[in-house]
């Protein structure tokens, strides 16, 4: 088993999902360089937060036409795990990975700060190991989580069950009130229909120590690894 | 000179156009036994303005302790830097962008940012922190501010804090926190102090001094273009007029992205050993890049103009010279590694360009197509420029009587409103909002954040320890007696370090002061001088660096003389920081006073609390004197707070400071997930000089019941008194009772909305 981290060079928050993985859970894990075709045989993608190309388009325009992209999409076209965090899930939808698009937040600032969020599905690889429903608390930081998309997809994403997270009270009851960036349905990671990319907005790499106020980004990535374990058994 | 071939003759009309006096204008002809050319007159009206030179304030600044068992290096350099144990060093500094930053607000922050962070970086040191310490004039109408002003103070805060958020956030290092202080003096001239924290193993330090004659001089980064011109000269050197938003062009352009791609790549390129010296462009940009690197190794340089990448056509050796582009490094690289170097930048997309070579003789050469165009000794440019020792007077004692001063509300008065309204106070209010808008997280170290403890806490992940860094500053009490002003913006930083665990180990210093030229200004200047000198040595906190900021004024008001010290201290456990929150109920609340209590006079307290913000909030007075500071008391209480921490026997800490023991009671209360206390205090004087007073070298701390009598002996044996106080609750009530009276009582929640809200409120966005 084997994680890779995309490296673009306006990433940075690569080494906090290195560190999350190869140092809290113990697992493999390697960097993979923006320019670079070759995933180094990975087994798991992260595209990790930051500003990939200093995003003064718009967020990840540009990151979607690198290199490694088109290896992703090869990947993920193959059935292959691929997890965005914040940048790295604006890149997938701008990759056509993931549907949707994304907009400045709601009163136009950036944001950072803990929010609480709903596993909805746990029939993915990254969400099996939570229980439905489960509250997540993990952080947030950018400036455009702003999630959209027309009718069709929304219903889309609704009857297909690919909304995994959605913005939520710490009680889980007003999903409104919880959501930081006017979200549509208030929606805070989806899935596709593959159910084998996923992106999200929140930072659960920030959340994975109790010295770092909640651990509860765990959940996601212990999720990947026995899906990635089931998977090595399953093929052998 | 063999081929100066500039158009414009220099005379002393043009001298004085670019700051320069006759007497220097002299100095310039002695040192390079002629008359200069334009670009070397540019050149050297750069490096010998007020902000590169310090001409004014380096006769003072000998004054300052800079030596220390943990100091590595000190002011010279970058940045400074302290041994943090197990191989590791810390390089920290702050420095202001304040003119330009009132000139445009976003980008003047945000190369505040960018500034700072490359100080760091070019140590070799990756950035792990930045604070931010900030000053505006009022945001809301009062009687000294119309609603006009405070509405340009809101639109310039918008832009300070957007600015300061954009570059941290695309950099990717935290945010972590610093002051946002309100007064009316900053109105025409916020400041911007940006302070940043860097580590780095000991033996991968670089430094700035070029050396081996005929090693390559390797220009990397962004191009040059025409921006920030002057920005260091005019903008930082001088007061503003009515015409000072015409220097808009003066002020550089920052972008984040390239700065993050330019971090990443130094540091590798570092790590190729073939790096001798680098030096980062800054304030007067090419020019005291080349002259200080060659300066303080004791070479000469020689550069081509044309070799510099450019954003535009037709730039002047003039210009490139004294462009403030910003993202640039120079850099020497070893004779015959140079493509490892240029291979390294190469791959994170940036310019780099071999544009001249090291050389003996001291001379710094600057050529443009091979043409020489200017050619001056280094040394004497960067190191020998003018030193005043300007006139200094004494103002002329204020006239005060008891009339001006604070009248206490009498026995038994409901004090519950005033306390609303003092958490409301934009001063005292949350800074949520502000702090919302920095990423306090990225690089997954933040212990505590904005508001968690009573300094930012990051852990180093290659070691058990974990950094605080706190900065303090208060201009008001500088107005009043700016010695006392700057021993307590000293303290405070220690003390806010201390209580979050750490020990204080090194201070950094920004001095933001009015002209001077103005003998008062001066006076001022010298006298926060030895406060801090006096500050520092009793608190064991060498400075390390810093900067100078003068002529902060505008049309002929001088601000507040505000020193912004920050702390660094070292928590050698980092999972035993402290935070400000309360946690149990039935935990035991105890008062910690270094000094013992206090036996003033009740004129004397009126005079001191006339000071307070307390009397600024809630009567408009600004008189007295600021609290008379004791450091041994400060020391005492400091040691107290290291050493309960690392016995893990305290629940929560927070020192006290604006607004007194009332708001530092109700920050626990908030931090704590709106916990409630129950709180008794023995009275001698007014209510509200116990509840609001801002007496030094206190601490609020609560205690699990079974431990209080340790902590009690603890104390005690630093000879730091303790009171017992009263209890956490989890009755969503604050009460706190005087002379057997409740004078604050209100549900928690209440407080929190005002204190949690008020910003907002007084931006009007709520």
């Amino acid at each position: 088993m084997k994680f890779g981290v995309v490296v673009f060079p306006g990433s940075n928050c690569d080494h906090d999902a290195f560190y999350a993985l190869g140092h809290v859970l113990q697992k493999p894990v390697e960097f993979i360089w923006h320019q670079s075709e070759d995933l180094h045989s990975c087994d798991a993608i992260i595209l990790p937060g930051g500003f990939a190309y200093g995003d003064y388009l718009r967020t990840g325009a540009i990151a979607r036409f690198s290199p490694v992209m088109k290896s992703v999409e090869k990947f993920a076209a193959g059935g292959g795990m691929v997890l965005g965090i914040c940048n790295g899930f604006q890149i997938l939808l701008e990759a056509g990975l993931l549907p949707g698009a994304m907009m400045r937040n709601v009163g136009l600032r950036y944001i950072c700060r803990h929010v609480n969020i709903r596993v909805e599905q746990t029939d993915t690889p990254f969400t099996h190991g939570a229980t439905g429903g489960q509250i997540l608390r993990i952080p947030i930081a950018h400036n455009d989580g702003n999630y959209t998309c027309d009718e069709v997809t929304l219903a889309e994403l609704e009857k297909n069950r690919q909304v995994l997270f959605r913005y939520t009270t710490p009680e889980g009851k007003n999903d409104a009130a919880g959501n930081p960036n006017g979200s549509m349905g208030n929606i805070a990671g989806i899935c596709n229909r593959g159910r084998n990319v996923a992106g999200l907005m929140p930072h659960p790499e920030r959340a994975v120590e109790s010295a770092l106020d909640s651990e509860d980004g765990l959940v996601i990535f212990r999720s990947m690894v026995e899906a990635l374990i089931g998977a090595a058994k399953a093929s052998a | 000179m063999a081929t100066a071939q500039t158009e414009i003759r220099v005379t002393p009309e043009i001298a004085a156009e670019h700051g320069i006096t006759s007497e220097e204008y002299g100095r310039i002809q002695k040192i390079l036994k002629r008359d200069p050319n334009i670009t070397e007159l540019g050149i050297f009206s750069v490096m010998w303005s007020e902000h590169c030179s310090y001409k004014s304030s380096k006769v003072h600044l000998k004054r300052l302790p800079t030596k220390g068992k943990l100091v590595v290096q000190g002011p010279g350099e970058n940045a400074g830097v302290v041994d943090i144990g197990d191989g590791w060093v810390a390089a920290f500094k702050i420095e202001s962008h304040n003119h330009p930053s009132y000139v445009e607000p976003f980008q003047g922050a945000t190369t505040g940012v960018g500034g700072i962070l490359r100080d760091i970086f070019t140590m070799g040191a990756r950035p792990i922190a930045v604070l931010d310490s900030l000053r505006f004039g009022e945001i809301t109408a009062t009687k000294q501010t119309s609603e006009e002003e405070a509405a340009k103070n809101r639109r310039i805060l918008d832009g300070v804090v957007r600015g300061v958020a954009n570059y941290g956030n695309c950099f990717g290092v935290p945010t972590v926190g610093g002051e946002v202080v309100f007064e009316p003096c900053y109105a025409q001239n916020p400041l911007v102090n940006a302070l940043a924290l860097g580590i780095a193993r000991k033996e991968d330090l670089f430094f700035a001094k070029a050396k081996g004659t005929g090693n390559p001089v390797i220009y990397v980064g962004a191009k040059t273009g025409r921006d920030g011109i002057h920005g260091a000269s005019l903008l930082a050197s001088a007061e503003f007029t009515e015409e000072s938003q015409q220097k808009r062009p003066n002020v550089q352009v920052g972008d984040p992205f390239t700065e993050k791609l330019l971090l990443e790549a130094c540091i590798e390129a570092m790590k190729t050993g073939a790096v001798v010296a680098i030096q980062d462009m800054g304030a007067a940009g090419l020019t005291c890049s080349t002259c200080e690197m060659a300066s303080r190794g004791g070479t000469g340089i020689e550069i081509d103009l044309a070799k510099v990448p450019q954003r535009e056509t037709g730039m002047s050796p003039y210009e490139i010279m004294l462009s403030e582009s910003q993202e640039r490094m120079l850099l020497v690289a070893e004779k015959g590694r140079e493509d490892e170097v240029l291979g390294v930048f190469r791959k994170w997309g940036l310019d780099s360009m071999v544009v001249g070579e090291v050389k003996d003789g001291g001379l710094m050469v600057v050529k443009h197509h091979g043409v020489v165009v200017a050619e001056i000794p280094a040394h004497p440019l960067a190191e020998e420029g003018p030193v005043y020792n300007r006139p200094m007077a004494e103002p002329a004692p204020r006239k005060e009587s008891a009339n001006d001063w604070y009248k206490f509300a009498p026995d038994g008065t409901d004090l519950t409103e005033n306390f609303k309204k003092l958490l409301s106070a934009p001063t005292i209010a949350s800074k949520r909002w502000i702090t919302e808008q920095y990423d306090t997280m990225v690089r997954t170290n933040t212990l505590a954040g904005p508001g968690a403890s009573d300094a930012a806490v990051v852990r180093l992940k290659e070691s058990k320890r974990a950094l605080a860094l706190a900065t303090d500053g208060n201009g008001r009490w500088g107005s009043l007696n700016p010695k006392a002003g700057a021993m307590h913006a000293v303290a405070e930083a220690a003390r806010n370090v201390a209580a979050s665990g750490a020990r204080p180990i090194a201070a950094t210093n920004c001095l933001n002061f009015g002209s001077p030229e103005k003998p008062e200004v001066m006076w001022q200047f010298s006298q926060a001088i030895d406060g801090l000198g006096e500050a520092c040595v009793a608190l064991g906190t060498p400075i390390t660096g810093g900067n100078v900021s003068f002529y902060n004024e505008t049309l002929g008001k001088s601000i507040y003389p505000t020193p912004t010290i920050g702390i660094l201290g070292i928590l050698e456990d980092a999972t035993k920081v402290l935070k400000i929150g309360f946690r149990d109920e039935g935990d035991v609340i105890l008062l910690l006073d270094g000094a013992g209590g206090e036996n003033l006079s009740s004129a004397n307290r009126a005079k001191e609390f006339s000071s307070s913000e307390y009397a600024k909030d809630i009567a408009d007075i600004v008189a007295g004197q600021p609290p008379a500071i004791e450091l041994a008391a400060e020391k005492w209480l400091i040691d107290v707070l290291v050493t309960l921490a690392e016995q893990g026997s305290l629940q929560s800490a927070h020192d006290l400071s604006d607004g007194g023991l009332a708001v530092a009671i109700a920050e626990s209360c908030f931090a704590g997930n709106n916990a409630g206390a129950s709180i008794v205090l023995p009275g001698s004087d007014s209510a509200e000089y116990a509840l609001f007073g801002e007496r030094g070298a206190r601490a609020v701390v609560s205690v699990k019941p079974e431990k209080v009598s340790g902590v009690v002996a603890t104390a005690k044996k630093h000879g730091v008194a303790v009171q017992e106080i009263g209890k956490v609750t989890r009755d969503n009530q604050l009460r706190i009772e005087y002379k057997g009276r409740a004078v604050v009582s209100a549900p928690v929640n209440a407080l929190q909305d005002v204190w949690g809200h008020g910003l907002e409120r007084a931006l009007k966005l709520q």
